[in-house]
Parts: structure tokens; sequence; C-alpha cells
């Protein structure tokens, strides 16, 4: 036991002094599988992060899987019947036993600014659609079912309209006013993210409140509303329950009524929209890979024959074919580990830089930190690459003849 | 028991037109413990081809070898290499000491394929073997920064830090001006003597070959203990030489 440790440690400190004796030619070769592995580490991680982050706002905008949506369309134009369908929804939800689930009625709504009045961006929904979104609110809360009871109605506000109301504290429960034939007025109880793709400001407000200030407000543009239904359900029982809505729907509604559900969730289009661009590079960091290995092999092939004469010393004074096989290997190894360690730390400043975290962020809020897969596949690639690129020189080695190589 | 024991080694190559070549015939010698051996011969005699056989390096083609009276040829080459190692010290003609490593570098590498305690304090080890052969000074020398007889003396510390049985030099002073060569081998011979090692050395050198108990001459491929060769033998001609090497152990 205490031989074969001894066996190792030997290995590698006749690997190590051997590289130092060497440097130069090493190092030029090793840059190269440096370079590779940097790149290699880097596609892996911020493909990671940036799956992460697809999935994030994939969540906000789509919802979780398996996330449902259900859509009417009235075949004749004519306007489908509200109360028919919030009872077949109702229904449906009882029926099915969906806790999460959520109408979405997109809305404009006049508010007074003091500079005017302007119509700002809605989403009407239901408590659960936070939950169903994902919708983490950078101050203050989401709605809870206490705000559906409120005599003044709450609203969730977006960064760009907070900033137009002054950026008042939450604590002192600021209030907004909606403009109307009798304006409302709304308390702002949080506070989310603009969403990137939209560049008004843009607010929630609960369906119910809403239903109960439309005839107060009798706002001047009546707008007809199109409401989606969206449910989350276990991802298992999607597919199944699709079809029931369907029939139920379409039961309840009449022929008159197209009814299409859906499944809008990322996990439905299976697909990694980054694939093509992560094999590209990763094709890149290989082929690199390849030519600092064979670099590092043509190198040592070349030395190799300079070295005959010291492995036949070393073979004199006791080292096994095995040994001389071992050490040769290691020097590889040895070399390559340590371009893979300068590499993975070179990735990870890389990935953690604002420029890398700003591509591949697409707005999500909290990035993952740097994946550990990736710089173990890092430091594994160079270990492997070592490995091989030694194997044909430690083979070169054990197959000098000690006689030959000590004589002159 | 003798250490080593020759018996009728002989080694011949095959060449490259495919006509054989024989180097050695009939060779028997015996090693013993402290034994003092010299072999002198023209170059090309076959001097470093009987070293190599001797240094378990080689495989002889006819005769066989005992170490401690059992035949090498049926050593693993594993088990060879790691007797060589333990047993057997080199000093060449050339130092071959390893370019770019320092003096300790190059004494403790012999180390390295021990295990234990000497394993792991293979620095101390070999920095008090360069203390021994007057080199204490210089243990982080590289060999391009010592003078020719100080290489040869770190060689010499080299070969000698594993403790061997027997020490095989190979023209060990054939680099080295005469008085630098008396010095190396006083040291050897020093060394050799504390530890109880055998020492076989070939050289070019009679005053070198004068040092050694038994002395012997390679020609045409015998080997020819030196009080034996007679006039008288000169006019018999190469025909009894493998006979009468015989009959000297
Ligand atoms: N591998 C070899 N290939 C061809 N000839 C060899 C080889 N090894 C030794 N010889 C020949 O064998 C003879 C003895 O060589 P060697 O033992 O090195 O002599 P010495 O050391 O006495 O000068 C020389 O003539 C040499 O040319
Ligand atoms: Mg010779």
């Amino acid at each position: 036991m205490t031989g074969l440790l001894a066996a190792c440690v030997g290995s590698v400190i006749e690997a190590w002094t051997e590289l130092r004796v060497h440097r130069t030619r090493v190092l030029l070769s090793l840059i190269g599988v440096a370079v590779a592995v940097c790149s290699l580490t880097s596609v892996v991680a911020l493909g990671d992060i940036a799956q992460q982050a697809t999935i994030e706002s994939s969540e906000r905008s789509n919802g979780r899987p398996a996330a449902l949506s259900l859509s009417l369309q009235s075949q004749d134009d004519q306007p489908t019947d509200d109360a028919l369908v919030q009872t077949a929804w109702t229904e449906a939800l009882t029926r099915y036993d969906v806790t999460f689930a959520s109408r979405i009625i997109p809305r404009q709504v006049d508010v007074q600014f003091v500079d005017g009045v302007a119509a700002v961006t809605s989403t009407m929904v239901d408590p659960a659609y936070g939950a169903m979104h994902r919708v983490s609110p950078e101050h203050g809360r989401w709605f809870t079912a206490t705000d559906i009871n409120r005599l003044a109605p709450a609203v969730i506000i977006d960064e760009r309209l907070w900033a137009r109301l002054g950026s008042p504290d939450l604590a002192l429960n600021p209030t907004i006013s909606l403009f109307g034939v009798n304006p409302v007025t709304a308390v702002v109880v949080g506070i989310v993210k603009s969403p990137p793709y939209n560049l008004e400001p843009t607010m929630f407000m609960l369906n119910a409140a809403y239903s109960r200030i439309e005839s107060t407000l009798q706002a001047a543009t009546v707008q007809p509303a199109h409401p989606a239904y969206e449910l989350w359900v276990p991802p298992e029982n999607a597919a199944d329950l699709m079809t029931h809505l369907q029939s139920d729907f379409t039961a309840t509604l009449g022929e008159g009524t197209i009814v299409s559900v859906n499944r809008q969730d990322y996990a439905a289009y299976g697909q990694d929209p980054n694939l093509s661009l992560k094999l590209l590079v990763s094709g890149v960091s290989v082929l690199l890979l390849l030519l600092g290995a064979l670099g590092l092999l043509n190198i040592s092939l070349v030395t190799i024959r300079q070295r005959i004469q010291e492995i036949g010393i070393r073979r004199s004074f006791g080292a096994t074919a095995a040994r001389v096989f071992f050490a040769v290997m290691m020097e590889s190894v040895v070399a390559t580990v340590a371009a893979g360690i300068v590499g993975v730390m070179l990735s990870m400043l890389l990935v953690k830089s604002p420029w890398a975290t700003d591509l591949v962020s697409q707005g999500a809020t909290d990035l993952p930190p740097f994946p550990l897969e990736a710089a173990v596949l890092g430091l594994g690639i160079a270990t492997l690459v070592g490995a091989l690129a030694g194997l044909l020189p430690a083979l070169v080695a054990v197959r000098v003849k000690v006689i030959d190589a000590i004589r002159y | 028991m003798p250490f080593l024991e020759l018996h009728g080694v002989g080694r011949t190559l095959t060449r490259l037109d495919d006509r054989p070549l024989t180097i050695l015939s009939g060779i028997d010698l015996s090693i013993e413990q402290g034994d003092r051996i010299s072999v002198v011969g023209r170059s090309g005699s076959g001097k470093s081809t009987l070293l190599n056989l001797l240094g378990l390096l080689d495989s002889p083609t006819e005769g066989e070898i005992r170490l401690e009276g059992l035949d090498v040829s049926q050593f693993s080459n594993r088990r060879r290499d790691l007797t060589r190692g333990r047993d057997i010290g080199f000093v060449f003609q050339q130092f071959n000491l390893l370019h770019g490593r320092t003096a300790l570098e190059n004494v403790s590498t012999p180390l390295l394929y021990e295990r234990g305690a000497t394993f792991w304090k293979r620095t101390a080890i070999a920095a008090e073997m360069l203390e021994r052969v007057g080199l204490g000074n210089r243990l982080s020398s590289t060999p391009v920064q010592l003078s020719g007889g100080e290489q040869q003396r770190v060689a010499v510390a080299r070969a000698l830090v594993r403790r061997p049985r027997l020490i095989l030099a190979d023209e060990p002073t054939g680099a080295l001006d005469i008085e630098t060569g008396e010095t190396v081998m006083a040291l050897l011979d020093e060394i050799a003597t504390a530890s109880n090692a055998a020492l076989v050395t070939i050289t070019h050198d009679p005053s070198i070959a004068a040092r050694a108990h038994r002395q012997y001459t390679l020609e045409d491929g015998g080997l020819i203990a030196r009080d034996l060769i007679t006039p008288d033998l000169i006019s018999r001609g190469p025909v009894t030489r493998a006979k009468l090497s015989g009959c000297n152990s």
C-alpha cells in the first residue's frame, strides 16, 4: 500500500520535474488546451445559465409546465355568453380539482397622472396567476385572496409605472387614480419588473376587483375583452385534461363556439432553442482541443527522441517499464490538468463577467451560479486529453532499449 | 554464496546483414561482496557488453547468470528492474546526469523508486550522500554548472545512494584528467568499502586497473585473468583462453 502511494507520488514528482525542465515547449502547446477547455467550459456553463434563464422567462410569460390555455371564438362573430362561459369555467375547475387557474383579460385602463390621463395596458388576473407565472414582485407582494374583497382595489404596477408615479415608498400605501365617470382610487400593493418586450407602463389588477369598479368607472373607451383561460396542471394529466376541457366547453357553449385548448409551456416544445449555437461552439472547442492535444503529442514525440538516453539512465537505476510508462503519461496529464485548471478559471471569469451575463440572462432575475458540472466537465476533458496525448509517447518510452539508450 | 556468477556466458548479436557477431563467449566470473575487479581491453572488445550483462540490462545468448544462486533468465522483466535498482549501481564514462536537474535532484532520482521512509526522506538522504562526495555546497547546481570531476562525483553519489551491493563503473575516469580520475576512484573505493559492496571497474588506465584485487583483460571475446597471461600462453594462441579464464575462480 505504502509502496503504491510512493510510486504514485514519485511518478507525479518525476513528471513535474520533467515539465519544469522543458517548460517553454510545454507551455506553448498548453495554451491551446487551456483555451479549448475555457471555451468548452464556458459554452456548457453559459448554455446552462441561458437555459435556466430561458426557462425562467418562459415560465414568466407562458406559465410553468404544464400550462394549459383555453380560448374561445364564436363562429358567427356573436359575442360569447360571458355568464355561460363563467359557469363552465367554475364547473370545470371544481370537477377536475384544479387549484391553479386564472382568467387573463387584457384591458386598457385610464390612469390619472399629474400631467394628464393616459391609458395603461393592464392585465386582469386571478390570484393564482402569480404562482403560475413565477411572478416575484421587486417590492411589496402579489395578490392574495383577501384582495378580492377590498373596497379600494389593489393593483400591482411595473417599474415603469412606478417611476412615472415618482417611485413612492410602498410602506406609505401609495395610490393611483383610475379615471372614469366616477374615478376610483386603487392601492398599489406591489411592484414587478417591467416586461422586456413592452416599453409602456403596465399593471395587474384582480378580475373580481375590476368587475366591481367597471360600472363605477363607466370608462369612455369600452373595449371588447378577449379573455384567456389558463390552468396549471400536473404534466402527466395535461393531455387527458385537454380533451376533457375541450368536450366539456363545447358541450356547454354549443357548436357556435370554437373551443381550443393548448399547452403553452416550454416543456411542450421540447427542443432547446440555443441547441445549434451550442453545438457549433462545442464543435469548434473540440477541434481546438484536438489541435492542442495534437501539438502536445507532437512535441512529446519529437522530444522523446532526445529523451531516450534519459529514459535509459532511469531504467539503469531501477525504473520498471510500467513506471516509465506511467511517468511519461503523467507528464502529459499533469500538464493538461494544469492547463485545464487555468481554462476553467478563465471560463469562470468570462461567464460571470457583466458582458456574458447580459448576453444570456434575457431579463431573468436571479441567475444561477457557475454550474459545477461545467467545471468538472472541463477538468475531466483536460485529463482525458492529457492521457490520450500521453499514450503514444509513453508507448515509445517503454520500448526504449536501455543498452542502446546509454551507449554512444 | 557469490553475489553474482557467470557460467559460460556468451553474447552474440545478429547484424543488419543477418550474419551473427559474437562479442563475448565462454565467460566465467564470480563476484563476491567486497570484491574489487578491473577489466581492461581494447575499444570494441566487448567491455560495455559485459558490464550490461552484469547489470542485468542485457541477457546472454549462451550460458547463465546467477544472482545469489538464482538463474536470472527466470526473472520477470519487472523483477530484473527492481533488482537492478536495489542492488546494482552504475557509473558511466559520460556521467549521464539528467540535464537541467540539480545535483540534489539527480542524486534523489533513484530514491523515487524506493518506498516507505527512504522514499519520503529522499532529499535528506541525497543531500547526505552529496556531502560524502564533497559536494555539500553544490546541491542546487545543475550539470552545466559543474566541472567534469564534480559531475562524476554527482554520478558516484547517485550510483551509491541506494547502497547497492554491486557497483559497475564503465570507464569512470575516461573523461577526466589523471588527477581528478584518481580522486574519483579513491572515492568510489572508499564508499564501496564502507558498505562492503563489490566494485567492477572497466578502464583503459593501467594505474586504475591496478587498484583492483582481481584484474582481467578482455580479448577476442574471452575474459583472461591478468596474472595468467604469460608469454607462453600467448604463443599457444586463443583456443585455450576460454578454458584458462574458467580456472581462475
Ligand atoms: N547493438 C549493437 N549493434 C551492433 N554492434 C554492436 C552493438 N553493441 C555492441 N556492438 C559491437 O560489439 C563490440 C563490443 O562493443 P562494446 O561492448 O561497446 O565494446 P567496448 O565497450 O569494449 O568498447 C563492438 O565492436 C561494437 O561495435
Ligand atoms: Mg565501452
